[in-house]
């Protein structure tokens, strides 16, 4: 069946998911829906200790069983310790057939290859995938399916019940006795847990693994101790040196910078940028070129931000600190300099992923954005982007917020340089589909700028302005000009996985990889 | 061209590609891309039209690329070629010097 962005949805998996191809990007608004709820048990004996002694004990106090579904976290990023600690104990036990409901997975989890290639591992449900995850799941070594979703879209699947949370294990940088659990004042800092909220709300068994136990109680806590069945305390849950790096030196590379400074014209072109404006970036070059660059100019004009959102590297605390941003409102934390300022900055929040972009509560931040800067892999004519498959095929990323928050914002804006090595950014057709092209407005390239033929008002904002406009198409044709046209990549037949849509329909599926053949 | 050593050109960074000439018969192709999927047949006209073009009839070529673009598969290929049968650029005899703007494009 084809979906609203034009994919061929196989019926069979339509069949085995009970999911719908996707319709379009507002097209469940106002639908009503009854949440999910945990399985509780109750607390009421004040003796009932929570501490445990090991990760074995504790699996085994939560009855893990083959088939369950196991939660985490992503906010340790590369550093993360916590889901092979806890895995490697699962497959010691030899229990099979386990979902991973993850916020996302790295290359910091390639010890899980084993235990996909063995059977512990049958499913695995996360924003992406990278390094030999990703290429077990493309070449066909996951018995189940990958369902990527993006970190709204989780949300919404664990509150409507799409997933069911059997244990969740949260990474905590300090926890007290009890469970209230904080992402600041440890060893392992990772400055918010916004995305391990929905499951220490919704997961059956909720288990917080700490490697600094703090008196009681940890307050203000992310999770509270009514959510949380037990807590384990091990040596270390992750290594801060890749948790949070040092404050990134501002890019040299003059391509991203030029783009960073298309990206900020156009944005203070707009009707959107005056005072109080919203806005979101990404940390990649460019992004955080353009972040500073857009710094300057707000300075100049005595325009403030009011609301800086998502993901926060240095560039944008230091604008808060400087007065030109009135409230950081945080999900996760990609620096240093991030992470000291949520945990001093009184204007610095932590939100959960819910507040951030679940699109099936009742009104996300991202609905409130007025720009989001982004970044792709591929955006096709239609302006379809793809964040989470290479275009040789293999699954390389994570949807992250991309489609939340390019569906919720006024001007959509995706930096990408036109050519990465001989592959090049803007195609006919992308490779798969992570974000649709109708919530996408402009794409930045270094060799034009095109805005989607459906935002006519940015069109004409840009007339008189010196950025070099041009069509989708005109971009294609001069990357083919350049690289020749790519052939398209050649699958196997087998759906290895579903691109899931933040709205819970299928906007993408995955084949299985197959090796090249020659025509000949 | 008559090819009568072994000798390389190019190099395994990003973005160029390292072709290998060996005496052989018949053309004996070997193609390994970073890009193959997308560029497997685009790379492969190339490189026949370049040994085409240089008369080469026989050898062993192999071909390792890292998204190189035409110009440079072209330009690591002829280098290749000229160097497997011994042409080089202060060559005494006269038609074994590098003829740039003949066969070299």
């Amino acid at each position: 069946m084809i979906n609203a962005v034009g994919r061929d949805i196989p019926q069979e998996i339509i069949d085995a998911t009970g999911m719908k191809p996707f319709a379009g990007a507002f097209a469940r608004h106002n639908e009503t829906y009854t949440k999910a709820a945990p399985t509780v048990r109750a607390i009421i004996d004040p003796r009932e200790d929570k501490m445990v002694g090991s990760i074995a004990e504790v699996l085994k106090k939560c009855g893990i069983k083959d088939g369950m579904t196991l939660s985490f976290h992503h906010h340790f990023r590369e550093g993360d310790y916590v889901v092979n600690m806890v895995m490697e104990e699962v497959h010691k036990m030899g229990i099979k057939d386990i979902t991973i409901c993850a916020s996302s997975l790295g290359k910091a989890h390639n010890p899980l290859l084993p235990m996909i290639e063995d059977g512990t591992i049958t499913n695995i449900q996360s924003s992406g995938v990278r390094g030999k995850i990703g290429e077990a799941i493309s070449t066909g070594k996951l018995k189940g399916l990958a369902i990527m979703r993006s970190h709204g879209g989780r949300v919404r699947a664990i509150e409507s019940g799409d997933v069911h949370i059997d244990i969740a294990f949260i990474g905590a940088p300090t926890c007290d006795k009890y469970g209230n659990m904080r992402a600041n004042g440890g060893k392992s800092d990772c400055g918010v847990l916004s995305y391990a909220y929905v499951d220490a709300q919704y997961a059956d068994k909720v288990v917080a693994i700490t490697d600094t136990l703090v008196p009681y109680p940890n307050l203000p806590a992310s999770i509270s101790q009514v959510n949380v069945d037990y807590v384990v305390e091990v040596d270390e849950i992750g290594n801060p040196a890749k948790i949070a790096t040092g404050a990134a030196k501002p890019t040299t590379d003059v391509r991203k910078i030029m783009m960073a400074d298309y990206c900020t014209q156009f944005v203070i072109n707009t009707p959107y940028f005056k005072d109080g404006f919203s806005y979101q970036t990404g940390v990649g070059g460019a992004s955080i070129a353009s972040t500073i660059s857009l710094g300057k100019i707000m300075k100049e004009r005595g325009i403030k931000m009011g609301l800086a959102l998502g993901g926060i590297a240095g560039p944008m605390c230091k604008l808060l600190e400087e007065g030109l941003i009135e409230k950081i409102v945080d999900t996760q934390d990609f620096d240093l300099t991030a992470i000291q300022s949520v945990a001093t900055n009184p204007n610095h929040f932590e939100i959960t992923g819910s507040e951030y972009a679940n699109p099936m509560n009742k009104g996300a931040y991202v609905n409130q954005l007025d720009f989001v800067i982004l970044a792709s892999l591929e955006v096709d004519v239609n302006f379809n982007c793809n964040v989470v498959v290479g275009s040789d095929g293999m699954i390389t990323g994570a949807q992250g917020g991309h489609p939340d928050t390019a569906a919720g914002a006024k001007c959509t804006i995706v930096i990408a340089p036109l050519l990465q090595g001989r592959i090049p950014a803007i195609c006919d057709e992308c490779t798969a589909i992570t974000t649709p092209g109708e919530t996408v407005d402009v794409v930045i390239t270094d060799y034009g700028i095109a805005i989607n033929p459906r935002r006519q008002d940015l069109i004409e904002c840009m007339k008189g302005t010196k950025l070099p406009i041009c069509t989708i198409e005109e971009l294609r044709d001069k990357a083919y000009a350049i690289v020749g046209k790519p052939e398209p990549v050649k699958f196997g037949d087998r759906v290895v996985g579903v691109i899931e849509s933040r709205d819970g329909t299928i906007i993408d599926v995955v084949r299985q990889i197959k090796d090249y053949e020659w025509d000949d | 061209m008559e090819v009568t050593s072994t000798a390389m050109a190019g190099t395994l960074e990003s973005s160029d590609c390292q072709v290998t000439v060996e005496p052989g018969t018949g053309i004996d192709l070997s193609i390994e891309s970073s890009v193959i999927n997308q560029y497997g047949k685009a790379i492969k006209k190339t490189i026949l039209e370049t040994l085409e073009r240089l008369e080469v009839k026989d050898a062993k070529v192999t071909v390792v690329d890292k998204g190189a673009l035409d110009c440079t598969l072209k330009a690591r290929v002829e280098g290749a070629v000229f160097r497997a049968s011994g042409y080089t650029e202060d060559a005494i005899c006269a038609g074994k010097k590098l003829p740039w703007g003949g066969a070299i494009q």
